[in-house]
């Protein structure tokens, strides 16, 4: 995706960005600290009715329902945030992006790296960015096609029942000891770390919490697979609405190489996509529903990025950059037709180095 | 340990409340329910000067069970929720009550200071007030029990409020039996800006005429801290076990009259930071031992400049790959143009430069 702005466009616009993110910086407090505390009440909450209601056969659906719903909070709207710094300026130690631990099969340090380093600052350039398709997916048409990709949708259906393991192993690089680059070796010490947070998670949901409840471990057992596997559907809808709907635009390495502040700006904007819908639906999307508000200022309190979200697009109006956003099930539709596209060789073969002759703007 | 205890700190409760804890759950039913945290309630405040501008209160805490106590001379971290700002701030002060066991009441002895949020609030505070505790720490403590027969004697040299941790010594030698039987004597000497600000005044007074084998010198005013004085008190005071602690220049003085001695033992307690808005001043990578003149640029590239390898991420502030703590000085957010000042924080190196003297743990 060729910048269309001048590279003093690209200042101008992401001195406008830095300003909105110093203005809210100084506007953090209590009701920032308030909000994401009452989150973490009512997650808890949820999670202990959720955890009693199995005691009671007839409330099967509710547990589930309620436990589910927990799990939902507590890995977007909590976990995601939090592990992003969000809440690191108020000295709360369970609320330290250092500190925190997610219920998720992914621990949270490896996870650390994979999305806060490598996929917020290599956003959509392809090569770099390993969100897009997880090494397993072709999500774009620069991917060169194969025949492997014939099973775009299948894959992306498994991705989705699994996302928490995908979302394990993504630090693994498994396609790459499959094609060669790497070795089982470069993985040990991540592995071994996968192993333990793997053993405690299956441990309280597949063991513990089902013997407790007796005679009824199947259907407890049942029910924690069912919250987890809620939880992944819903989180993997979400995250792939916020990349890959028609609108949101992928890079390429040589676009980007000296990068300037303002042209990162840019890259966030045009590489993201919402999805409009109202405050609940926020909530438990953990905001990513304001994808590009996140994708600009991924360290400001999730719950800022409605209220900014206006004037981020009337900055971007000015500027002439596209905003991708709909409600959710066009989104989902617009990604689910890219998956089964992209199975597929492209019709038109692009014309051969399309992408080498666009020059980055910012070198 | 009681049943319930047990039940909190055994491995499958842990397991049960992975990966967020035990004490995540228990502390939203009541506070001072903890299986592994430490938290105190604070039960007595009591003014002990009424300095204008820096009074100065003794707060009795009654910690969760999990506190496992402390040895005369440790101090403590004291985390507190201020109202209105949402953030917590994180302070050290030393124990000023003498060695407690798991689970006793500790008090901490406080100087409100002008632009001190934490000490203001804490002087000012009301009985109830929760606060979160560390484990006590700190190596700055009596090396033998008291009832160890001995025939050296002590001495202490504080100013300031850095008479709580050698008090709390005191304390403990006097509440454990020692009366100078042991043929120890003791020597206090405290420095204090004036009468009306001495801390502990009637129990030093108390401890000075009793029969103990204590000698409490108290200096007063324009009194400074003087190895000619010091001779006169302690002869020989560089063969003598020593425990000092109190304000920086005071800490200077006790330290040159020390010369080499392996006598003496210093605690620091650190000053308010001022921000020098200026690039002069060293950087110390406190985990390297190295010490470099600031060149204003960002922390991380300083200290690749000096040839460390800190670990870090996207370079420019969102990825918090780069997290470090910060232990003194001023830094500035290059992006938000931010500066902080206070001890102990987080920082992000990539982003963050020093302004002045600065000390980070890399």
């Amino acid at each position: 995706m060729k910048p269309h702005l001048t590279p003093d466009q690209l200042d101008a616009f992401g001195e406008e960005m830095d300003a909105l993110r110093r203005r809210i910086l100084d506007d953090l407090g209590e009701d920032d600290a308030a909000y994401i505390r009452g989150i973490v009440k009512r997650q808890q909450q949820l999670e202990v009715l959720g955890r009693a209601l199995f005691y009671l056969p007839p409330a099967w659906p509710l547990a589930v329902a309620a436990l589910s719903v927990s799990k939902i909070l507590e890995n977007m709207e909590v976990g995601h945030n939090v592990m992003h710094g969000q809440y690191d300026w108020m000295g709360d130690p369970h609320l330290n992006s250092r500190i925190y631990e997610w219920d998720n099969v992914c621990p949270s340090e490896q996870w650390k790296y994979s999305h806060n380093y490598v996929h917020h600052t290599f956003t959509n350039i392809l090569g770099k960015d390993r969100d897009i398709g997880y090494g397993i997916l072709r999500m774009d048409e620069d991917q060169e096609w194969h025949p492997y990709y014939l099973g775009n949708p299948v894959y992306a259906l498994l991705l989705m029942v699994f996302f928490e393991w995908g979302v394990a192993m993504h630090d693994l690089k498994v396609e790459n000891i499959v094609k060669g680059t790497r070795t089982m070796e470069d993985n040990k010490a991540l592995h071994a770390g996968i192993m333990r947070k793997v053993r405690r998670q299956a441990l309280k949901d597949y063991l513990l919490f089902p013997a407790l409840t007796g005679p009824l471990f199947p259907l407890t057992f049942v029910g924690n697979a069912t919250a987890n596997l809620v939880r992944n559907v819903w989180a993997f809808n979400i995250i792939f609405c916020g990349h890959f709907p028609a609108g949101a635009e992928t890079f390429s390495e040589e676009e980007c190489a000296d990068e300037s502040r303002g042209h990162w700006y840019y890259r966030q904007v045009l590489g993201s996509a919402n999805i409009s819908g109202g405050p609940l639906f926020h909530v438990l999307s953990g905001n990513l529903s304001h994808q590009i508000e996140h994708h600009l200022f991924p360290d400001l309190p999730a719950r800022r990025y409605p209220e900014i979200a206006p004037e981020v697009r009337e900055i971007r109006e000015r500027y002439g950059i596209e905003y991708t956003t709909g409600p959710l099930r066009r989104q989902l539709a617009s990604v689910a037709r890219k998956i089964c596209r992209l199975a597929l060789p492209d019709r038109q073969p692009k014309p051969s180095g399309e992408r080498k002759t666009v020059r980055p703007v910012a070198a | 340990m009681t049943l319930l205890d047990r039940v909190a700190r055994s491995r499958t409760t842990a397991a049960l409340a992975s990966p967020h804890g035990v004490d995540h759950y228990l502390s939203r039913i009541n506070p001072m329910w903890a299986a592994h945290e430490v938290r105190a309630r604070v039960v007595d405040v009591r003014r002990e000067t009424d300095t204008p501008g820096a009074p100065v209160a003794t707060l009795t805490l009654r910690p969760t069970a999990t506190w496992r106590g402390h040895r005369a001379g440790q101090y403590v971290q004291v985390g507190l929720d201020l109202p209105g700002s949402a953030r917590r701030m994180t302070r050290c002060f030393s124990i000023s009550s003498a060695a407690s066991g798991p689970g006793e009441e500790i008090t901490l002895t406080v100087r409100s200071h002008a632009d001190g949020q934490v000490s203001r609030h804490l002087v000012d505070a009301e009985p109830g007030l929760l606060l979160h505790l560390s484990q006590a720490q700190g190596g700055f403590t009596l090396p033998v029990s008291p009832a160890t027969p001995g025939i050296d004697p002590l001495l202490f040299i504080t100013g300031g409020s850095g008479i709580t941790p050698a008090m709390s010594m005191l304390r403990t030698l006097l509440r454990d039996g020692y009366d100078g039987r042991a043929g120890r004597p003791v020597t206090f000497v405290h420095y204090a800006r004036s009468a009306d600000d001495q801390i502990y005044a009637g129990e030093l007074a108390r401890i000075a005429a009793d029969d103990n084998d204590v000698t409490v010198h108290l200096r007063h005013g324009d009194a400074r801290f003087s190895e000619l004085d010091l001779h006169r008190l302690a002869p020989g005071f560089r063969a003598i076990d020593t425990w000092a602690c109190g304000p920086a220049g005071m800490m200077e003085l006790v330290r040159a009259a020390y010369g080499e001695s392996p006598r003496l033992r210093l605690e620091h307690f650190k000053p308010p930071v001022t921000a020098s808005r200026s690039a002069e001043g060293d950087v110390v990578f406190a985990g390297a031992a190295l010490r470099v003149a600031n060149t204003g640029a960002s922390i991380l590239e300083q200290a690749e400049d000096a040839g460390l390898s800190p670990a870090y991420g996207c370079r420019m502030g969102i990825c918090f790959s780069c997290t470090t703590r910060k232990s003194e000085g001023t830094v500035r957010n290059v992006l938000s143009g931010a500066e902080t000042s206070l001890p102990d924080e987080d920082i992000q190196i990539c982003v963050s430069a020093p302004v002045g003297d600065c000390v980070v743990d890399l």
